[in-house]
């Protein structure tokens, strides 16, 4: 069961990946969904044992390797924060599979796809239920190679290639950071080893590192790593255009996998982040930063997908900040719920760009939620949950994160607490200015396209609708246990909480405005929304004409790629012809070649003395004896 | 005299030569002596490689000291003795050597038609070379070896190779010549000083620091070179580029381990303090191989040469990886020079599989061969991504184990090494994109066929072997583990004692 619900989906992968030319589209589409059934129902099996049975254990499979002192297993490890992860990732894989079913019936390499969307759902499994750094690493780097191919799955578009590459090297510079964290813990404990390093916390908090306490370097070299993977502000770039894959893989990356696994390893590492307050500062601010800024880009952005992109970018930053107060609970909390509402946001979107001809850009939709109303009905879900309002699943976790900001009485904390809200409110605006501008007011595609407006079939509706339930209902029933009272025995010590840290337990004893802050800005920013879209339509264009600096400024998300390029690539380019051209060409190469050059030309020179003409070599003769004589005589 | 009962290795470095003799032997047209050539030698450097396979499973891991040893007398008035033996650090490249060259032979079935009978000669010879340059035991016997292997190189760059291949042939000798002639002195020197070239026997001997650094500096003018280490690197693309596929791969898969074997087998234990003195000079040197290499590989517009550099590079990780000093370093050298072998030797064999087709190499040629040829995408996909240290494909083992080496010396030097990870991607990921994806825009690429029977059969043992090291490393570091040990542990002795005696 524990090795099902991890391999599963790679003997899916392998089936499609390997044999799908043999075996037909239907048939390796329907074997990796089954796959992945399989895998769920290990997954909720494997939940219910050892979340709910409180029974933690950990599955050996082979020995790695073993250097000196340094060695390590693959091996799974099962404990309340993996089997959570486990069965959130299969189950929402599982349904996007069975969408993908629908929505890529045209394309005509469907096995590659479902053996990429497979071998992506591994990978992250492996990340999970890693039992020290370098498994988690490979399952790291995996969801980066599983998503380098998914995001440029249409490798004839350059876009798509582009973007493929940008994902993967911007992933790579967080990578690094957390490759170096990875060598100072092995350094720092002797082993990396989860179980072992949790036991040596109180050993070595005394360590020291280039004069900085060295558990605070390790978290932040691992927290840099998982910005670029959580794509946090500064690496954030390659999250954007990821939007280039298929809709199911932008669901998949940002819902289930990938951008979720920053968070899990600042859970994970919960218990040396604990003793690194600096730390824990930095991603408190970094998280907090993240989300307002992303917040503001979603606001002006026109792509449906991009909109819902930066959207996730926001909701990574509160997971962020949640763990930066202490409060990893929440944030893994806030991982779960949002990974229900996100997939079905997403899964919506690519019912809405299926209906409406592969358009995606919000200002060439509208008027069509007569079409599609199941659609139209789930969206409304996904939005909900998103805005936070009561009782959809959202709520809950995101009202907790935001108390746990303002019971973290810091400063930092009270920044996280303040972005927290702005942010809630603009995502509410966002979010409603999506909804509206996509179904609503008077459709502005080309007759042609409306008259294609469709519902997707029934094999997309059922994911949809399934995810739907998980919106509405995943935070009210798992509240209890993950927050709630009962959260100590439900984490059953896979997080660790420091002696120092009662976080979990002030988030509910704030002042009873706090928790009311989140609805009322939220349900504020959708009444503002209305406003500019709905009953003043001419509000939004007089507002970018009012402010067309800051319009500008939020439209190119705040200048970023330019700026990369600028510093990065161009110097990268510019220095790479350099060194080619004039370092290996002209110097290197060049003294070996000039002087073979010079000791051609010399013997050239020296051929030219044997002329054969008899008279010059008796003049070079008496030339010599006359020198050889003179030497005798004077030199003496 | 040693565990098989018989001379083994003296067997898998000249039985080659019997395919050698066997193949001259041949008379008829040109066309029965090409077919009879091709398969004398492939059948002969399969038999060397089902034999080497003994290696494999009756070498004793526990086992620090040489083993399969072979001892005869030679010019025992000089002290020179015909001494052969493996330990850990040298007995897989003797697996690799033997694994490569029927590879080798194999991937030049149908590329190369002109004076096939020679071009075989000189694959067999070149093996005898290698494999007996892994398994010599006494200074001048390795010396011929090393120096041997240059000879069917020179002559496989400068006959079969493209089109400015006497320069690059002239290139590659004279610069390696040069390195050589100067550890040739090194030699004598020992020899004077030692009375004897046995290399056992001389590990035992203690040389005074001042006679070290000089004697350091001469092997490093050789070892160096072969590595390449920047800046005498330059021999290397333009070999590269010229030499026919087959070439390549064998410069790559084995020729350039040579440097890094020399440095582990003769500076670190012969010359503790000199190698100890000069480490952060070989830092530095290294790391901006690593950068420098891999940005200029960012630039090419040559598939071969973009590859070419990118082994710069990775010998940079594995030269640093060495003077770690550190047994996680000195393994993952170790394992880096390995997975390289595999996974560079690949990568050509992947240039080669379209340069067949369209004969260039020239990267703004290609483009969408994804559509064309799937199968050749997925194994041009795996062997990048291994080239850019995938976790869980042979690359990443050893690059771990390097930068977790070399944090221990300075986190500076780990930061340096770890660097080439984000370019390595960057050059790797560029080459792909441009070659293999995108839309296919010249019309005579819509009619290349894909992978062929023979060329998966070169390919599989390949990709097995790049799967297999990257998910059970375990199973290769082993072999050196013992080795290596004993190595550092010696080393960080004779500091210590030098220091002592300083005192």
């Amino acid at each position: 069961m524990f090795v099902g619900a991890v391999f599963f989906p790679l003997l899916g992968a392998t089936i499609a990946g390997f044999f799908g030319r043999w075996i037909g589209d239907k048939a390796s589409q329907w074997v990796t969904v089954l796959c992945m059934a399989l895998a769920a129902i290990c997954g909720v099996a494997s939940f219910i044992e050892v979340a709910l049975g409180h029974a933690p254990q950990t599955v050996v499979l082979l020995r790695f390797l073993d250097v000196g002192s340094f060695g390590l297993d693959w091996a799974l490890r099962y404990d309340t924060l993996s089997v959570v992860m486990v069965a959130m990732v299969t189950c929402i894989s599982t349904l996007i599979h069975l969408y993908s079913v629908g929505y890529m019936s045209h394309d005509p390499t469907t096995p590659r796809f479902f053996a990429y969307l497979s071998l992506f759902t591994f990978m992250m499994l492996m990340l999970v239920t890693a039992d020290n750094l370098v498994q988690l690493f490979f399952g790291w780097e995996g969801v980066g190679l599983a998503s380098y191919l998914l995001i440029g799955y249409w490798y004839e578009k350059e876009s798509a290639c582009a973007a493929a590459m940008k994902a993967f090297i911007v992933n790579r510079v967080g990578d690094l950071f957390f490759m170096l964290g990875l060598c100072l813990t092995f350094w720092v404990f002797g082993s990396i080893e989860f179980s072992e390093i949790f036991g040596a916390i109180d050993q070595h908090k005394d360590a020291r590192f280039a004069g900085l306490p060295a558990y605070e370097v390790i978290c932040i070299l691992l927290f840099l790593g998982a910005c670029g993977k959580s794509a946090q502000l500064g690496l954030h770039t390659w999250l954007p255009d990821a939007m280039e894959g298929p809709t199911p893989v932008s669901a998949l990356i940002h819902a289930a996998t990938m951008v979720t696994a920053g968070v899990f390893l600042v859970a994970r590492m919960s218990a040396v982040f604990e003793y690194a307050p600096i730390a824990l500062a930095i991603v408190t601010v970094v998280g907090a930063s993240t989300a307002l800024f992303a917040a503001t880009i979603g606001c002006v952005q026109n792509d449906i997908k991009r909109i819902i992109a930066y959207s996730t970018c926001s909701q990574l930053g509160y997971m962020f900040f949640a763990a930066g107060v202490g409060a990893y609970q929440g944030a893994v909390f806030h991982l779960f719920t949002h990974a229900f509402f996100k997939a079905l946001l997403f899964l919506s979107a690519g019912s809405v760009i299926h209906a409406m001809s592969e358009e995606q850009d919000i200002r060439k939709m509208g008027g069509i939620w007569k079409k599609i109303p199941v659609t139209y009905a789930v969206m409304w879900i996904g939005s909900l949950a998103l805005a936070g309002v009561p009782y959809f699943a959202g709520y809950y976790s995101k009202d907790f994160v935001l108390e746990a900001a303002y019971a973290a009485h810091s400063g930092v904390g009270m920044y996280a607490f303040i972005c927290g809200l702005l942010a809630a409110f603009l995502t509410a605006f966002y979010s409603w200015r999506l909804l509206i501008l996509t179904f609503h007011g008077a459709p502005r595609a080309d007759h042609h396209t409306m008259e294609h407006v469709h519902e997707s079939p029934a094999v997309m509706l059922v994911p949809l609708l399934l995810l739907a339930l998980g919106a509405v209902f995943a935070g009210a029933v798992f509240a209890p246990s993950f927050i709630g009272h009962h959260w100590e025995e439900f984490w059953n010590g896979a997080i660790v909480n420091a002696a120092h840290n009662h976080i979990m337990h002030h988030v509910h004893e704030v002042p009873g405005w706090v928790p009311l802050a989140p609805t009322i800005v939220g349900l504020s920013g959708i009444a503002l929304a209305y406003v500019m879209y709905v009953f003043a339509p001419s509000l939004p264009g007089a507002l970018a004409k009012a402010l067309p600096g800051v319009h500008r400024f939020l439209l190119n998300k705040w200048y970023f790629d330019e700026l990369y390029d600028a510093i990065f690539v161009r110097p990268a380019r510019a220095l790479a012809r350099g060194f080619w051209k004039i370092g290996d060409v002209r110097i290197i190469d060049g003294v070996p070649n000039g002087l073979a050059a010079s000791v051609a030309g010399a013997a050239r020179q020296a051929v030219a003395l044997q002329t054969g003409r008899v008279a010059s070599y008796a003049f070079t003769m008496i030339v010599g004896l006359v020198l050889l004589v003179s030497l005798l005589l004077f030199g003496g | 005299m040693n565990t098989v009962g018989f001379p083994l290795l003296s067997l898998l470095t000249f039985l080659p030569l019997a395919g050698v003799a066997v193949i001259l032997a041949v008379r008829g047209d040109e066309q029965t002596v090409a077919s009879n050539a091709r398969w004398t030698a492939l059948w002969t450097s399969l038999i060397t490689f089902m034999l080497s396979l003994v290696l494999w499973f009756r070498f004793d891991k526990n086992e620090a000291e040489f083993q399969f040893v072979e001892r005869l007398d030679w010019l025992s008035d000089f002290g020179v003795t015909y001494h052969m033996g493996v330990d850990g650090i040298s007995v897989l490249f003797v697996l690799l050597a033997t694994l490569l060259t029927p590879i080798c032979i194999l991937s030049s079935w149908e590329a190369v038609q002109n004076r096939v009978r020679e071009y075989m000669i000189a694959f067999l010879i070149l093996e005898t070379m290698m494999v007996g340059m892994f398994c010599a035991l006494d200074f001048v016997v390795f010396y011929i070896f090393f120096e041997g292997v240059l000879i069917p190189m020179f002559l496989i760059i400068g006959v079969w190779g493209g089109q400015r291949r006497v320069y690059a042939a002239f290139k590659l000798f004279l610069y390696t010549l040069l390195g050589s002639v100067l550890m040739l002195l090194a030699i004598l020197l020992l020899w004077c000083t030692a009375g004897t070239t046995d290399i056992l026997e001389l590990f035992t001997l203690t040389i005074p620091p001042l006679l070290q650094t000089w004697i350091f500096l001469a092997f490093f003018a050789s070892f160096a070179v072969k590595v390449p280490m920047w800046p005498v690197h330059t021999w290397l693309p333009d070999a590269h580029v010229e030499a026919p596929t087959a070439g390549s791969v064998i410069l790559a898969g084995v020729l350039l381990k040579m440097g890094a074997y020399g440095f582990l087998r003769f500076s670190l234990p012969l010359l503790p303090v000199a190698s100890a003195e000069f480490a952060p000079w070989i830092f530095a040197l290294s790391i901006v191989a690593i950068v420098y290499t891999s940005l200029v590989a960012l630039a090419q517009e040559d598939m071969k040469k973009l590859i070419a550099y990118s082994s710069v590079a990775h010998m940079g990780i594995v030269t640093l990886g060495i003077f770690t000093f550190t047994q996680q370093g000195v393994s993952g050298a170790l394992f880096t020079m390995l997975s390289h072998g595999v996974v560079s030797s690949a990568l050509f064999l992947c240039v080669g599989v379209l340069y067949d087709r369209v004969h260039s190499r020239e990267i703004a040629r290609y483009g969408g061969v994804a559509k064309i040829m799937p199968a050749y995408a997925l194994v041009f996909m795996l062997f990048t991504m291994a080239s850019v240290a995938l976790p869980g494909l042979a690359g990443f083992p050893g690059e771990l184990l390097v930068i977790l080496g070399a944090w221990k010396v300075s986190p500076w030097v780990a930061f340096g090494a770890a660097l080439g990870m984000i370019l390595g991607a960057a050059y790797m990921l560029y080459l792909y994109r441009r070659v293999v994806f995108g839309r296919i825009t010249r019309d005579d690429l819509r009619g290349l066929l894909d992978l062929s029977p023979r060329e998966y059969a070169v390919f599989t043992p390949l990709i097995l072997l790049t799967i297999w090291m990257g998910i059970y490393p375990q199973s290769f570091l082993s072999f050196f583990e013992a080795s290596v040990a004993a190595l550092v542990e010696r080393h960080h002795a004779a500091l210590g004692a030098a220091r002592l005696a300083g005192l």
